[in-house]
C-alpha cells in the first residue's frame, strides 16, 4: 500500500466523567481508512462508536493517542483549531438530521459554505449532487415540510457542499422507514462511487453495514 | 447569510421578539417622552417669558430658575428700579403655585398691557372685578372652560372674563392684589420685570442693579431665557439620569430574559452550527446581530410610540405638559437602548459559546 491513509488513528483513549465515575470509552482503538473507502463501524452500544465518531469528527479531543485526517493531527489541535478544522475536513450526518429548522433546506447548505469562507452560491456540480440526492425541487422548503428521508437527503447536501476529507454519518438511517434507508444507504453509496469520497458510517444494522466497502466491529472500546 | 439566519431566528418565534422589541420600545419611549416633556415645558415657559416684552428680570434671592413658591420681595422694590436710569417701567408680578405644574399669575393689567401689548383675547376681555380671571387657550381647552363659566381655585370662586391666546407670561391670570391676598403676602412680589427706555441701555441697568441690589438674581431675558435648560435644572437633568438609568436595566432585563431563552432553546441548533464548523466567534456574532436588531426595532416603535405620547399630552393636558420632538435625543435613546441591550446578551452569549457541541447535539 503506497498511499498514506486519509484516517490513521493510533493507540487511542478517551476517559471521560460520567458524576463520580470515570468512563473508560476507547481503549487503545487503531483504525485506518484509505482514501475513498466506504467503512461502516459496527458494535454494540457501549462499545465506543459514538466516541470515536466525536473524536474524528473534532467535536471532542481524545485522552491520549494519535489521529491523523489527510494528514492533520486533531489530537494535538485546541477548540478554536478544531472548529476550523470542522469547516474543511468532516462533513456530519446525523441520525436525526440536525437540520436548523428555522432556514429552507437550501440555506441550511449555504449556512455551511457561510462559515467555511466559501461563496455561498452552487456550482452546477453540486446542482448534479442535488438531483442525485432528489431534493433539487424542496429546497425552498423548511425541515418541517419535509419528510424524514428528504431530510437526510439534505443533511447529506450539507455534509459535502465544502467537499469535506471524509464523510462521518452517525447512525444516518436510525431514524428512517425501510424505503427511505435504502434509499440514503443508496446515495452514500452512489456518492463513494461517483465522487470517491470517503466515508465513514457508524450503525449497528447489519443491512446498512453491508453497504459498505468494509466493516470494522468495535468493542469495549477496541476496534477488533 | 448570517444576516438571513438572524432574521430567521427572531421571525420563529414572534411573539417573543414583538414583546421584546415592544419592551425595548417602551424603554425608548419613556425616555424621549420625558425629555420631550422637559424641552417642551421649559420652552413654553421661556416663550411665555419673552411674551412679556420685558428686558430684565429680577427675582427673590435664593430662587431656582423655574418655579416660584412664594411672594418675598416687597412692591416697594418696583418703585425704587422703576427710577433708575433708563428704566422704562418695571412691573411685578405674584406666582400663586398650584397642584400639579398649574400656578396663577397675579399682574396689574394696565402695567402688563403697556409693557407686553396686551393679551389678544379669543373670546372675553380683561378683569370686569377682583373675582375675574383669565385663562389661556389650553387651559380652558383641557378643562373645558369659556367666557363667564366658574372655576374653584387656590380656594377662591373665580369667574372667566377672557380666554387668550397664550404665549403671554402665564396660562391663568389674576388681579395681583386679590392673589396677594390669597396668599397672604400683601404688598409683596414674586417676580419684577423691567423694561429698558432702549435695548442698547439694557447692560446698563443690569450693572446699576447689581450694585443696587446685591444678592437678587438679575437677568437680561435673553439670559433668563437661556437658563431655561434642562442643563441648568439640576432637578430635572438628575431625573433623566435615573430614567436613562432604569431604562437601561430594562433594556438588559428584557434582552438577558429572551437571548437567555434562546439560547437556552436553541442549544441543539448551537451544535449543530458548532458542528458545521462554526467558532464561538460565529456564535457571539449571531447573538449580537439578533439583539442589535432587537434594539434597533425597538427603538424605531418607541419612536413612533413617542407620538402616541406627544398626541395624547396635547389632547389630555394640553396646558399643564407641553411635549416636544426632540431629534437629536434619538440616536441618544437608541444607543441607550443598544447599550442596555448589548448589557444583556452578554451572559447568555457566553453561555452559547462555551457549549459543548457533543451535549449540545444530544440535547432534547
Amino acid at each position: 500500500m503506497s498511499e498514506t491513509p486519509i484516517i490513521q488513528v493510533r493507540d487511542l483513549y478517551k476517559t471521560y466523567r460520567a458524576g463520580d465515575v470515570d468512563v473508560h470509552a476507547l481503549q487503545g482503538a487503531n483504525l485506518e481508512v484509505q482514501r475513498g473507502e466506504f467503512v461502516a463501524i459496527v458494535g454494540p452500544s457501549g462499545s465506543g462508536k459514538s466516541t470515536l465518531f466525536n473524536i474524528l469528527g473534532a467535536l471532542t479531543p481524545p485522552t491520549s493517542g494519535t489521529v491523523l485526517i489527510d494528514g492533520k493531527d486533531l489530537a494535538r489541535l485546541s477548540n478554536a483549531e478544531r472548529s476550523t478544522m470542522r469547516k474543511f475536513l468532516v462533513g456530519f450526518v446525523f441520525q436525526k438530521y440536525n437540520l436548523l429548522p428555522t432556514l429552507t433546506a437550501e440555506d441550511n447548505i449555504r449556512i455551511v459554505q457561510y462559515i467555511g469562507n466559501q461563496a455561498t452560491n452552487f456550482t452546477p456540480e453540486f446542482r448534479e449532487v442535488l438531483n442525485i440526492l432528489g431534493i433539487a425541487d424542496r429546497l425552498k422548503h423548511k425541515p418541517r415540510a419535509l419528510s424524514g428521508g428528504q431530510q437526510q437527503r439534505v443533511a447529506i447536501a450539507r455534509a459535502i457542499v465544502n467537499h469535506p476529507a471524509i464523510l462521518l454519518a452517525d447512525e444516518p438511517t436510525g431514524n428512517l422507514d425501510s424505503q427511505n434507508s435504502a434509499a440514503v444507504l443508496g446515495l452514500l453509496t452512489d456518492l463513494n462511487r461517483r465522487l470517491g469520497q470517503t466515508i465513514l458510517m457508524i450503525t449497528h444494522d447489519p443491512e446498512a453495514a453491508s453497504s459498505a466497502s468494509r466493516q470494522v466491529h468495535m468493542r469495549d472500546g477496541r476496534v477488533l | 447569510m448570517i444576516n438571513k439566519l438572524v432574521i430567521s431566528n427572531l421571525g420563529h418565534r414572534p411573539v417573543r421578539t414583538a414583546l421584546s422589541v415592544l419592551a425595548i420600545a417602551v424603554e425608548v419611549t419613556m425616555i424621549l417622552t420625558l425629555v420631550g416633556v422637559s424641552y417642551g415645558t421649559l420652552d413654553s415657559t421661556s416663550e411665555r417669558a419673552r411674551g412679556v416684552g420685558a428686558d430684565i428680570v429680577i427675582r427673590p434671592p435664593g430662587s431656582s430658575i423655574i418655579g416660584l413658591s412664594t411672594a418675598p420681595l416687597p412692591d416697594s422694590l418696583v418703585t425704587l428700579v422703576s427710577k433708575q436710569p433708563h428704566v422704562a417701567q418695571a412691573i411685578g408680578t405674584v406666582v400663586l403655585p398650584l397642584s400639579g405644574f398649574d400656578s396663577i399669575t397675579g399682574l396689574n393689567i394696565e402695567e402688563f398691557t403697556k409693557m407686553s401689548g396686551g393679551f389678544h383675547y379669543l373670546a372675553g376681555g380683561p378683569f370686569q372685578s377682583d373675582q375675574d380671571i383669565l385663562i389661556d387657550e389650553y387651559y380652558a381647552k383641557e378643562k373645558h372652560l369659556k367666557v363667564g363659566d366658574q372655576l374653584k381655585l387656590a380656594n377662591h370662586d373665580w369667574r372667566v372674563s377672557g380666554i387668550f391666546e397664550s404665549g403671554k407670561l402665564a396660562r391663568i391670570c389674576a388681579p395681583i392684589s386679590v392673589l396677594q391676598e390669597a396668599m397672604g403676602s400683601p404688598h409683596h412680589l414674586s417676580q419684577i420685570y423691567l423694561k429698558a427706555d432702549d435695548p442698547a441701555h439694557v447692560q446698563e441697568v443690569l450693572s446699576e442693579l447689581h450694585t443696587l441690589l446685591p444678592g437678587y438674581p438679575v437677568y437680561s431675558m435673553e439670559e433668563f431665557t437661556s437658563l431655561l435648560s434642562i442643563n441648568s435644572v439640576g432637578l430635572l437633568r438628575n431625573f433623566i439620569g435615573v430614567v436613562i438609568g432604569i431604562s437601561v436595566v430594562v433594556g438588559f432585563i428584557v434582552v438577558f430574559m429572551a437571548m437567555y431563552t434562546a439560547v437556552l432553546e436553541r442549544t441543539r441548533e448551537v451544535g449543530i452550527l458548532k458542528a458545521v464548523g462554526a467558532s464561538p466567534r460565529f456564535i457571539l456574532d449571531l447573538l449580537i446581530r439578533e439583539t442589535l436588531l432587537l434594539s434597533v426595532l425597538g427603538s424605531l416603535v418607541g419612536i413612533i410610540l413617542t407620538y402616541a405620547t406627544q398626541w395624547l399630552m396635547k389632547h389630555a393636558v394640553p396646558s399643564s405638559l407641553t411635549q416636544e420632538t426632540v431629534y437629536l435625543w434619538w440616536p441618544i435613546a437608541g444607543a441607550i437602548a443598544i447599550v442596555g441591550s448589548l448589557l444583556g446578551v452578554i451572559v447568555p452569549a457566553i453561555k452559547a459559546m462555551r457549549q459543548d457541541a457533543t451535549e449540545a447535539l444530544t440535547y432534547e
